[in-house]
């Protein structure tokens, strides 16, 4: 600590940064405790007038983003770059010196040094024992003097910037977001099916925002499994930019669109409100006396078109039993998920139990799931001469989620390092060994010490080693 | 008739149970030859666990809903058993001090069993929804869980430490047989090392997942902030023992300190609202 700078003093310390990340990891307990950025109507009906007045001068609110909840950030952030740099400045030169320094005393006088002594003469050893250094250590290098000679070796002097790297990721993460908060966005928009949208909404803050490109939503689908879990939620999408289709692509969760900088990901879906419906381009199959159906057999994969009147059984060829349309209904449920309309009925086949089937109008292959001998879909009425997609009475819109960050890349960069920098500093450490040979008058006396700036239990063992190979030979 | 993986997995949680009891006995009535059998029935279980959590992954895809068995609640707890004690017979095998396996092997049974017998806990192999649906889940939870899993036995290993620094100079019975006090902090700290850079993986896949699903890498979901309140209190605790020499006890502490909340991220935050649900009961 050359600065005697009283302020850089404070930051310079270590305790400091324990204060830090433990006041940190207290006071990031509040914002999981209390739901964040809802509207101010939940807080006050929760809280009452005096308490929510006190939340929200805290920002308790929003408090990841608040001024304390920052200003820590920004304080263990200070912190980190003032140790780095007054850190590193005292060892630069030690990782960057071309020529180490040794001082043979710093090592035959540790308490952990073997020694023991060989008939051979001093060079004699030198020449035994300089390849064993040299094989295990990227530094290797011998000073001899009038009766005492010195082999040194060393390895991993780099591995001494890690913390410097993992210190150097952290900075590089909250530059990364706050590069994100200031010039990206974070928005949402629900596209129905067929229309098309240049303007977003901001999330939190409930701004409009406008794209240079418009998101048309060719088409919504969603699908699930047999056990009524939701499978896929699939947005056909095409943006446009200049009146022209320039992208089109099916995006679903896990899967989004990237056009310019900006990312679209599928968030959610619902049905459009009836008004929204115009009953020209979308005839819908209200309550009948009969409908069409279309049976699919699985084994032949023939497809039999069959009116059936509501509550009257009709045959399904290919032995398959008989179906009978019970009821429709305009809000109808599977499995608790909302379906929209939908035809109720029941297939009884030639063995086993009758079964309740749901054919939601909206899907025409939504019986497929069920995975039986027989596929069955409503076709249209007989009268309209409409396919079945165009007489799907709901229409869907699909919920998007807009966004750009033009701080992810360092972020990322963050990531990398942090990743790196850990491992390197757990488990790679700066290794010296130094073997100092003395001529005594009938014998030489080798001494054997080494020091590692991290994990010394295993510089322990590696010294200890070495001193068994060197006695053996 | 073919063994199903649930019960392939319900003999993996008797086979645990023997093990922790073996390394019990030998604790309680101070003998350690006990501890030597234990280790090979460790071994045991941790093959019945592997096999297990194979074959429900054969099952998924002859259900024809093939993902891996890292799903939900029941899913995670028997992976988390898997990893403790792979990891523990790693410790075992290195550094040959057994009796740790009876501050760890509790708790691996203890998640088995607690996935087996809770009411509230399907064995069901279930379909994967569409926000699980990535190459990340594997990633993801098998770095957060090997961090969990270092974490325990960390913690297992500060517990030890918390009862033998009681009367530290006792060295007959089975006190003499517990690492001594600089071994035990030294193993502690090569796991939480361990567990720190596998926490610190897992957060990070977890992000760049949540960026490709959501479009937002951090978006201070109470189980992102919980594995991130986890990762300061460790990062307070390996700069108190680097930086400021802190040794012993009061990083013991610190040890036990993280594991709760660890054990919080894990099933704590399910009480909370978040994004993370289908890790619910």
């Amino acid at each position: 600590m050359k600065n005697a700078n009283p302020l850089w003093k404070f930051f310079c310390s270590v305790k400091l940064t324990i204060v830090l990340l433990l006041s940190l990891a207290l006071t990031s307990i509040i914002g999981t405790v209390i739901p964040q950025n809802q509207s101010p109507d939940s807080y006050l009906h929760a809280f009452g007038a005096f308490r929510y007045q006190f939340l929200s001068v805290l920002g308790i609110m929003d408090m990841y983003h608040s001024w304390w909840f920052q200003g820590l950030l920004l304080l263990l952030t200070l912190n980190i770059v003032v140790c780095s740099i007054d850190r590193l400045s005292s060892s630069w030169k030690l990782i960057f010196t071309r020529n180490p320094k040794v001082r043979p005393e710093r090592y035959s006088k540790r308490s952990d040094a073997r020694t023991f002594t060989d008939k051979r003469r001093v060079e004699e050893l030198v020449s035994a024992y300089e390849p064993l250094l040299a094989r295990r250590y990227g530094y290797c290098k011998v000073t001899r003097s009038d009766d005492v000679s010195v082999i040194y070796g060393e390895k991993g002097r780099l591995s001494r910037l890690g913390v410097y790297i993992v210190h150097l990721s952290v900075v590089l993460l909250l530059i990364g977001g706050l590069a994100g908060s200031f010039f990206g966005f974070e928005g949402f928009v629900n596209i129905a099916e067929g229309e098309a949208v240049d303007t977003i909404r901001i999330r939190n803050t409930g701004q409009i925002h406008r794209l240079d490109f418009q998101i048309r939503c060719d088409d919504f689908n969603l699908s699930f499994y047999d056990t009524g879990a939701p499978k896929e939620y699939r947005s056909a999408l095409s943006i446009i930019d200049g009146g022209k289709t320039v992208k089109q692509k099916d995006i679903i969760v896990n899967d989004p669109l990237r056009y310019r900088g900006i990312n679209i990901f599928q968030s959610s879906y619902g049905k459009l409100p009836p008004e929204k419906m115009s009953r020209q381009d979308m005839p819908m199959i209200g309550p009948a006396e009969e409908y069409t159906l279309k049976f699919t057999s699985t084994s032949s994969g023939m497809g039999y078109t069959i009116t059936a009147k509501v509550g009257v059984p009709v045959d399904i060829p290919e032995g398959l039993g008989t179906f009978a349309v019970m009821a429709h209904e305009a809000d109808a449920k599977f499995r608790g998920m909302d379906v929209g309309a939908a035809l109720k009925g029941i297939l009884t086949p030639v063995e086993g139990e009758p079964v309740e089937i749901l054919l939601p109008l909206k899907f025409a292959n939504f019986d497929k799931m069920r995975g039986g001998n027989v596929m069955i879909a409503v076709a249209d009425q007989p009268r309209e001469g409409f396919s079945f997609r165009q007489t799907a009475e709901e229409r869907y819109y699909t919920g998007l989620q807009v966004t750009n960050d033009p701080g992810v890349w360092l972020v990322y960069t963050g990531f990398v390092l942090m990743i790196t920098g850990c491992f390197v500093t757990f488990y790679l450490s700066h290794r010296q060994v130094c073997i100092v040979i003395e001529q005594l008058r009938k014998n030489s006396r080798v001494t054997v010490a080494g020091i590692a700036d991290r994990n010394k239990l295993a510089m322990k063992n590696i010294t200890e080693k070495l001193f068994t190979v060197m006695t053996d030979s | 008739m073919p063994m199903s993986s649930s019960q392939l997995l319900s003999i993996s949680t008797f086979v645990f149970a023997l093990a922790a009891f073996f390394y019990m006995a030998a604790l309680i009535f101070k003998k350690p030859q006990l501890t030597l059998p234990a280790r090979w029935i460790v071994a045991a279980a941790v093959v019945v666990t592997t096999a297990g959590l194979l074959l429900r992954w054969v099952e998924s895809y002859q259900m024809g809903i093939g993902h891996a068995p890292l799903s939900n609640l029941y899913e995670s707890l028997v992976f988390f058993a898997w990893t403790a004690g792979v990891l523990y017979l790693f410790v075992e095998f290195k550094y040959k001090k057994p009796l740790i396996g009876a501050f760890v092997t509790p708790i691996a049974f203890l998640a088995m069993a607690y996935a087996s017998l809770s009411p509230n806990i399907s064995d069901r192999i279930q379909p994967l929804v569409p926000a699980l649906k990535s190459n990340w889940l594997i990633a993801h939870v098998a770095t957060c869980f090997f961090g969990y899993a270092a974490f325990a036995i960390a913690f297992g290993m500060s517990s030890m430490y918390l009862i033998k620094a009681r009367n530290p100079e006792k060295s007959d019975g089975i006190m003499g047989h517990i690492p001594k006090l600089d071994v035990l902090d030294e193993l502690t700290h090569q796991m939480v090392l361990f567990g720190f850079l596998f926490l610190t993986a897992g957060i990070i896949t977890g992000a760049v997942w949540a960026n490709s699903a959501w479009g937002s890498y951090w978006s201070w979901d109470p189980k992102e902030t919980w594995s991130l309140i986890t990762w300061f209190v460790y990062a307070a605790m390996l700069h108190a023992r680097l930086m400021r020499g802190w040794q012993g006890k009061q990083v013991a502490y610190l040890s036990v300190l993280g594991f709760a909340a660890v054990i919080f991220t894990y099933f704590g935050v399910n009480l909370l609202p978040g994004l993370h649900s289908y890790g619910k009961v």
